[in-house]
């Protein structure tokens, strides 16, 4: 991904996707995952931006839809299917993907909020006031830049701890007009007092910095024992009650660290769970807990990373009989024989 | 002595992680939509004016900047960091190429109107890399001259400066009035909170030009041909001394 995002930035473009995985993550992927990242708040999900592809089926047959047209309604969007089925119909070799400008200018801030509800003004405020240059809108609670700044070497910018944090990244094509909005959304914030500080990125190192606070939390939480990852789409304002309810269902879980963070602009929770070792009665605690508590929210069990082997068995908690057996009909009807990523998506059990 | 007056100077340059781009006139490099920040030095120059009145060494913090209309942001990021006041001596048209010696020249004339008893400074550009201008003012102002500075005491009117010279570090002691220009492992310089930026916006800053201050700016250097460093061609490894020899032969690099 980093390698096509030089490519094209040399042209003046950009990808409208974009992970802390880029320098290791390839497209073809991306796309058979339908990866979701920092950028879906400002350009959609990665399937908006895919105007054509091939793909072979596991017949031997080319589905060829490769076209750069924007608009292209002509029978069943056949490469839509393809997006995110994570290898399950068939193999992406080529796509023609829309690519936004490289915007000129960008601004990065992070503010320390004393609690969720404050960090959904926050954000509400941040769609209000910077309208459409927002480009990067994710939150993170006090215990994940506790683990970064302890395991990852990264200080925070702000002087005192707080419960929660919203980093905003505002991305426009002139400076002086992000600024005016700028001041106006810092005002409000302050003035609503949403916020008790905040800082702006003044240099590309210290907006480096701030993201990389966020894209480092994965990181700091693995080297701290076992990871128990959930990736989930609630409700905004019950996003961060999944993480409290989950820290009091293991509050006897001795060196437990249950923890919050994610894309707050997709409404994209990562709720976390560390144990020292893995221990299979906390799984059994977890699961399947979370999943209940996010489909009684009607929310999604897995918002961006996908179902794969570890949750192909929890479907139901997002989508009902009929769904799953039209999935199966057409997983049949692509792949009778069962070749492609046995076991991966569709339940198995 | 109640509190020093402190006069840090700060440049709007491109800023560090930019990928630069020769202008096609090879005169010069892109600056036209492109990213511009505080220089990093100027940024420790800053940090230390204001630890400095942190620690109550220090009483009042004015920065000034030599610049266009844009070198402002750059003035209020300092203001925001905890300087006091600010003054942008705006460049008119043909007066941007601004070379150490004019900007000494400027600086000194700010410091007979001011009357600071330090002046910080950023050791170098980042766009230049000239390393000349607190060397020239402190010439100019005939005082005493600390550079490359990574730590800075005060007491009773002597600073005592540690030097990041080649050999290692070297300590020395000045006496006020001095001129010292900041290293990056002076200090770290810190993020200007919201707040800070908001309440900076009430500081004032000075505005005045090059015709106000009555100093001829004049560039003395004239750049010829700006290019990018030649490509880096792989290397050759060889297994043992012998060929190693032959090859250096070759190359007539060896006789």
């Amino acid at each position: 991904l980093q390698t096509l995002a030089d490519k094209v930035g040399e042209h003046g473009y950009t990808v409208p996707l974009d992970l802390g995985s880029r320098g290791s993550c390839f497209l073809g992927g991306n796309l058979a995952t339908h990866a979701g990242g920092l950028r879906v708040v400002r350009y959609g999900q990665l399937r908006a931006s895919v105007l054509g592809m091939r793909a072979v089926l596991p017949d031997g047959r080319i589905l060829d839809s490769r076209s750069t047209m924007r608009k292209d309604n002509t029978g069943y969007d056949l490469k839509q299917l393809f997006i995110g089925s994570e290898g399950t119909l068939g193999v992406i070799t080529d796509a023609c993907l829309l690519l936004p400008h490289t915007p000129l200018s960008v601004n990065t801030a992070l503010f320390g909020c004393p609690s969720f509800a404050n960090v959904v003004e926050c954000y509400r405020l941040a769609r209000q006031c910077l309208g459409e240059i927002v480009s990067a809108c994710e939150f993170m609670d006090s215990l994940c830049m506790t683990a970064v700044n302890e395991n990852m070497a990264l200080a925070s910018p702000l002087d005192d701890n707080h419960e929660f944090y919203f980093l905003v990244e505002a991305s426009g094509m002139n400076q002086d007009h992000d600024n005016e909005k700028l001041e106006m959304f810092v005002e409000r914030v302050f003035e609503v007092g949403c916020a008790d500080d905040g800082v702006m990125a003044t240099s590309r190192d210290q907006a480096t910095h701030m993201m990389g606070l966020r894209e480092n939390i994965a990181p700091a939480l693995k080297s701290l024992g076992f990871n128990y990852k959930y990736d989930v789409s609630l409700p905004i304002r019950d996003m961060y009650s999944l993480v409290e309810k989950t820290r009091v269902l293991l509050k006897n879980v001795e060196g437990s660290l249950t923890l919050g963070y994610g894309h707050v602009g997709d409404n994209n929770l990562h709720l976390n769970i560390v144990t020292p070792h893995y221990q299979a009665q906390v799984l059994e605690l977890i699961e399947p807990f979370v999943y209940e508590e996010v489909s009684r929210l009607k929310g999604s069990i897995s918002a961006e990373h996908g179902l794969g082997l570890k949750k192909a068995n929890y479907l139901k908690y997002s989508k009902d009989t009929d769904l799953i057996e039209t999935m199966r009909t057409l997983k049949d009807l692509f792949d009778p024989n069962g070749i492609m990523n046995p076991y991966k998506l569709l339940p198995w059990k | 002595m109640s509190g020093l007056r402190v006069l840090v100077g700060c440049k709007r340059v491109i800023d560090y992680a930019v990928k630069i781009r020769v202008r096609p006139d090879h005169l010069g490099v892109v600056t036209d939509g492109v990213k511009h920040s505080m220089n990093p030095f100027d940024e420790n120059a800053v940090e230390e004016a204001v630890r400095m009145k942190q620690k109550k060494v220090a009483k009042e913090i004015i920065v000034a900047s030599c610049g266009p209309t844009q070198s402002q942001e750059t003035i209020r990021t300092a203001l925001a960091m905890g300087a006091d006041r600010g003054i942008h001596v705006e460049l008119a048209k043909g007066e941007e190429d601004l070379q150490p010696l004019a900007v000494a020249k400027v600086f000194a004339k700010l410091v007979e109107k001011e009357k600071p008893d330090l002046v910080i400074l950023g050791k170098q550009a980042i766009d230049d890399d000239s390393n000349q201008t607190t060397q020239l003012l402190a010439g100019l102002l005939d005082w005493p001259q600390g550079t490359m500075a990574s730590v800075l005491e005060h007491s009773d009117g002597v600073l005592k400066i540690t030097r990041e010279i080649d050999g290692g570090l070297e300590d020395i002691s000045v006496k006020l009035p001095a001129v010292v220009s900041a290293d990056l492992r002076l200090n770290e310089p810190r993020y200007a909170t919201l707040p800070n930026i908001m309440k900076a916006k009430k500081k004032k800053i000075e505005k005045m030009s090059v015709a106000d201050i009555g100093v001829d700016v004049t560039p003395r250097l004239k750049v010829q041909n700006v290019v990018d460093p030649p490509v880096r061609e792989a290397g050759d490894k060889v297994p043992d001394v012998s060929v190693l020899i032959e090859k250096m032969k070759e190359k007539g690099h060896l006789k």
